[in-house]
């Protein structure tokens, strides 16, 4: 029996990362806004490692941060330990990444989202999405057959859809952590007509603190200070636990090589593409017999509770093996486990039917958002949540559509990856993937992305106030570098003896001093005189600037040529199986990918740039 | 701001002329690096649009040829972009030496219908045009593909592969230590990498110079014969020719043009320059062939400078060989079957390579042959072996090159990973272009394939 109950403008299906990133913009840009979840007790949830960032996802965090997403200022507030990745391997891929304590961030995102104006949380598993007579999303559909009217709805299922998961030869259907699947949903989006996907994905066990012999384990301490993913946390988070490294052995390996048939991955029971980038242990001893040891990292789960969770040692062997090969790992020899690992398996759908706005190019008014997607991670996740729901809340103020192009951030070049390549297996970010990324630094992000949040209008005044403050210290700063020469003195050779690098005679320009690459900004202090008290992200900043300033010449040169394709934006009713003179597999790809700019066009393999010359004439007849 | 791009605009073949086109905010800029107008004072670059002016092109000192040069100005023009026209005389030779410089001076190789891509993007394509254009793109495209994927399976490729393997090697390496910062991987040693790029570079250029050398196979190389008048020039292309082109007789200043033939010589094409005798002279009509034997100094892959044996060196001998010193030249003691009049260091202390040879008797003949491989440093090298096909790979590999020695200098620097990372991604991406690959991609699957990476 259904009932009419009630309605809202836009509908978001999950309250994950990607979910409440979706539901807090839209309602933030005065769309009224409904967030549905299998289960209040689990909005926000971090079913797999308690931590937020990484290399490229800290990026990711950063960046929806400065769009003025949410995801940053929750991980900094929860933040237990917190470590700056990659230091000493240059300013592009530094990434924050941090421990968080994960019932806390559940505790905090609920709470935000409760208390977010034109943003309601509703408990219920949507079964149906209906369309009206234009081929529009006008409802979702509850299980208990509430009809609820909407103008749009972003798909926000996770790894929901149809999940089940795996133990050895046990599974059941079931989403992560216990939690109850969505089993209807599934047949709506084939009825939609979306090509529906098969992947897989998998968690290692979570154990008990008490029977592990930490001295046994290598300490992992965490920076001091933390950098905090939010531009705007002003008191950076302070380290409140350590984390270990076990390492698996030869006799770790024999036992999972001995089982490894009874694995559910081995054993042909799972059917879903799983993550290249996120091996389970049995995948790494096949795939990498010469290895001799693997890392394990032992990370508290939170401040208050004794769960520990143990990354790098994701598996789906049953579980009396997996007692076994973690045990056999010095000090975990009386190990408990709590949770036991799991794979999982779960639909989503093919990304090349998305448009880069996330709405679906086939539904008007039907936006995806992370998992679902076919990516893999929190972060991933997030920013794509944060660009659904700015286009879902801009569809219903008709605005035009809010795109964010690969020289601009990871997140644009995530989702110009997922629309244009789309992918065969869950998708992580990697900061490899950017071919701009001495541009898309962590640390230059609000530089990148605040302007366009301000004029979004996610930036609140006094936060803008701030931004540009800040912005014009850094000029100046560079200024002054670029302006002041320090002459020749003891002092200054000492500093440069100090660095390994040859002495001036004359003295120098201090801009061209810290060109070098054995110099920092810091290292100059005595004998920059003229130099004013700054903020060290000031001073940090107008440094890169000035010592990367050779290579982000270089790739503002690349910008700039392909800033001409982008601009060039494709007609959405061109008929590609038409056009004269592009051959036939170029014009199949575009008629699939229905690429939005002749720039994303031309990144669509199968393409190639005689097609684009051609394209580019057809668009002058028209 | 786009690249300025060029290209031979004119089917190749021969013709009476071939032009050649620059189209970008750089191209009279650029174009005036190589054109000198005749009229002096002045430059191309300050030319207003729809103006012609005379001129020769430069490589570096050495003129190439004589050309028009014809600027048009943004946005009266085909592309909509400042243009430049330079009408050289037609054939391989000038058009495809001009277009050369021109990248070297800065300009890039347009794509197919790049011309008329940019046209469309300035709001300049006539809409009546854009049918017939399209077709032809679609064409040279197809075509291009072809040739791309010739270039990944031939045996080009297996050298290309090679280079990109080990780049891409690197490239992988780098990301996976910098992806993947908390697995125990194997650091990257800067020492190492450096070596390594020092390996990539050797092999790039060695790549490169055979690219000269394909070429000279290709399209054989361009032998020039001078010498004072009279020292038997005429009777030793005859001789090589087999046959009377050039009019032999004793009296010296005979010949007064250049008379090309084309003869094989250990597989390779040389096509021969007969030249009038060089000296002083009053007349006219000799003089203008001495002018043009001098011409070809610049122009020949090798020269054979002959000297009579049998006669004392003279004052023109001694001019011409002045003239000669940075150029490729084997030098002929001519008449060895006439008592010699000159002592062997006079001619041999002054040139890498002497043969001694008598072009009457034809004793010698294989010494030459042997010394024109020599100079053209095609010995022992098979001439079917692997080498780049056209300006285009030249490009690709030379801008490949550019990037690696850039990553090399930066590792040398003690330059942070992230910024060698880019540069090796430069680098990668114009070897890719090659094969139609892409960067992102390789380097991905690279990572996943060879490290034990992820949580």
């Amino acid at each position: 029996m259904e009932y009419l109950a009630g309605e809202t403008q836009v509908a978001v299906i999950g309250a994950g990362h990607a979910g409440i990133e979706a539901a807090v913009a839209c309602a933030r840009l005065g769309v009224q806004t409904t967030l549905f979840s299998l289960c209040l007790d689990a909005v926000g949830n971090l079913p797999c490692n308690p931590s937020i960032g990484g290399t490229a996802k800290g990026h990711l965090v950063r960046e929806i941060d400065a769009l003025g997403g949410v995801m940053g200022k929750i991980a900094d507030a929860v933040t237990i330990q917190g470590r700056m990745l990659n230091r000493g391997k240059g300013p592009a891929v530094h990434s924050p990444r941090a421990q968080v304590d994960r019932s806390a961030y559940q505790r905090e995102v609920k709470k935000l989202v409760e208390r977010t104006p034109n943003l309601k949380l509703r408990q219920a598993e949507i079964v149906d999405i209906r369309l009206d007579e234009n081929g529009r999303v006008n409802a979702v559909v509850t299980d208990l057959g509430g009809i609820c009217h909407c103008r749009a709805a972003i798909l926000c299922t996770g790894t929901y859809l149809n999940a089940k998961t795996f133990v050895g030869s046990f599974s059941r259907a079931s989403g992560p952590d216990g939690l109850h699947p969505a089993n209807r949903l599934t047949d709506c989006l084939r009825r939609l007509g979306l090509p529906i996907r098969r992947f897989k994905t998998g968690t290692p066990a979570r154990v008990h603190r008490a029977s592990i012999d930490f001295t046994q384990l290598e300490e992992q301490p965490g920076d001091s200070p933390i950098i905090p993913f939010s531009f705007e946390t002003l008191v950076p988070p302070v380290n409140r636990i350590h984390c270990h490294i076990a390492y698996t052995n030869a006799d770790t390996h024999r036992i999972i090589r001995e089982n490894i048939g009874r694995s559910a991955i081995f054993g042909g029971e799972i059917v879903g593409a799983g993550a290249r980038y996120c091996p389970s242990i049995e995948d790494k001893i096949t795939r990498f017999a010469d290895k001799s040891r693997h890392q394990i990292f032992v990370e508290p789960v939170g401040l208050d509770t004794e769960e520990i969770y143990l990354q790098g040692a994701s598996s789906s062997l049953p579980e009396d093996v997996q007692i076994a090969f973690y045990r056999s790992i010095a000090g975990f020899s009386r190990l408990e486990i709590m949770r036991c690992a799991y794979a999982i398996e779960y639909d989503c759908i093919d990304p090349l039917t998305l448009r880069p706005t996330l709405e679906f190019q086939d539904i008007s008014g039907l936006f995806g958002a992370g998992q679902v997607n076919g990516t893999s991670g929190y972060e991933e996740a997030a920013a794509q949540g944060m660009v659904a729901g700015i286009n879902a809340a801009y569809n219903i103020l008709k605005e035009s559509p809010f795109v964010l192009d690969r020289s601009s951030s990871y997140i644009g070049t995530l989702i110009d990856d997922l629309t244009t390549k789309g992918c065969s297996d869950p998708y992580r970010m990697m900061t490899s993937r950017s071919e701009y990324r001495l541009l898309l630094r962590h640390d230059n992000a609000d530089a990148r992305l605040t302007p366009l949040g301000r004029e979004i209008g996610l930036i609140a005044d006094d936060r803008w106030a701030d931004f540009q403050k800040k912005m014009e210290s850094i000029e100046q700063e560079i200024k002054r570098l670029r302006g002041t020469h320090i002459p020749p003195s003891e002092t200054l050779r000492e500093i440069l003896v100090s660095c390994g690098t040859p002495n001036v005679s004359d003295g120098a320009n201090l801009a061209d001093l810290i060109r070098r690459p054995q110099i920092g900004y810091r290292d100059l202090t005595q004998v920059d005189l003229s130099r004013p008290a700054l903020p060290p992200e000031v001073a940090e900043q107008a440094e890169l600037e000035i010592k990367y300033e050779g290579y982000i010449r270089k790739q503002l040169v690349q910008v700039e040529q392909m800033k001409r394709l982008e601009d060039v934006l494709l007609p959405e009713d061109l008929d590609y199986s038409q056009l004269r003179g592009i051959r036939l597999e170029a014009r199949e790809k575009l008629g699939q990918i229905r690429p939005r700019s002749l720039g994303q066009a031309s990144r669509i393999s199968g393409v190639n740039p005689a097609d684009i010359s051609v394209l580019a004439i057809h668009l002058g007849r028209r | 701001m786009l690249k300025t791009i060029a290209a031979i605009s004119t089917p190749p073949g021969e013709a009476a002329i071939a032009i050649v086109r620059l189209s970008g905010t750089n191209a009279a800029v650029i174009a005036g690096q190589i054109f000198t107008p005749f009229i002096s004072g002045t430059s191309l670059n300050d030319l207003a649009g729809y103006r012609g002016i005379l001129g020769k092109v430069y490589e570096g000192d050495t003129p190439v040829d004589e050309v028009v040069a014809f600027v048009y100005r943004a946005p009266k023009s085909y592309t909509g972009e400042d243009v430049v026209e330079l009408c050289c005389h037609g054939g391989e030779y000038a058009a495809g030496k001009i277009l050369r410089l021109l990248f070297e001076a800065g300009a890039i190789p347009a794509g197919p219908g790049e011309f008329t891509k940019r046209a469309y993007l300035n709001g300049k394509l006539d809409l009546t045009e854009a049918e017939a254009v399209m077709d032809l793109i679609g064409a040279s495209g197809r075509s291009a593909m072809r040739a791309a994927l010739a270039a990944k399976d031939g045996a080009l490729g297996k050298k290309i592969g090679g280079l990109t393997a080990r780049l891409t090697d690197w490239s992988a390496h780098i990301a996976a230590w910098c992806d993947y910062p908390e697995e125990d991987l194997i650091p990257v040693d800067p020492a190492q990498l450096a070596k390594s790029l020092r390996e990539i570079l050797s092999d790039m250029d060695d790549l490169l110079r055979g690219y000269d050398k394909g070429k000279i196979i290709r399209q054989g190389a361009s032998v020039a014969i001078l010498g004072r008048p009279n020292v038997g020039k005429s009777t030793l292309m005859n001789l090589l020719t087999g046959q009377d082109s050039s009019i032999v007789t004793h009296l010296p200043g005979t010949t007064r043009d250049v008379v090309t033939e084309r003869i094989n010589i250990g597989g390779i094409a040389l096509n021969l320059l007969d030249t009038a005798g060089i000296r002083e002279t009053d007349n006219l009509v000799e003089q203008e062939g001495v002018n043009r034997a001098l011409a070809q100094l610049e122009r020949a892959d090798i020269i054979l400078a002959v000297f009579d044996r049998s006669q004392p060196l003279k004052e023109d001998d001694i001019r011409l060989i002045g003239l000669l010193k940075d150029a490729n030249v084997i030098a002929i003691a001519n008449k060895t079957d006439l008592p010699p009049a000159q002592s062997e260091e006079e001619i041999s202390g002054r040139f890498n390579q002497v043969v001694g040879l008598s072009a009457a008797t034809g004793d010698g003949c294989e010494a030459l042959e042997q010394a024109v491989l020599t100079a053209l440093n095609l010995t022992g090298e098979d001439p079917a072996s692997p080498l780049i096909a056209n300006e285009r790979q030249r490009l690709c590999l030379q801008e490949s090159a550019r990037s690696t020695q850039e990553a090399l200098s930066a590792v040398e620097s003690a330059q942070t990973l992230d910024a060698v990372g880019v540069c090796l991604d430069f680098a990668l991406e114009a070897l890719l272009s090659l094969t139609g690959e892409r960067v992102s991609e390789a380097v991905v699957e690279q990572v996943f394939a060879r490290f034990c990476v992820g949580k």
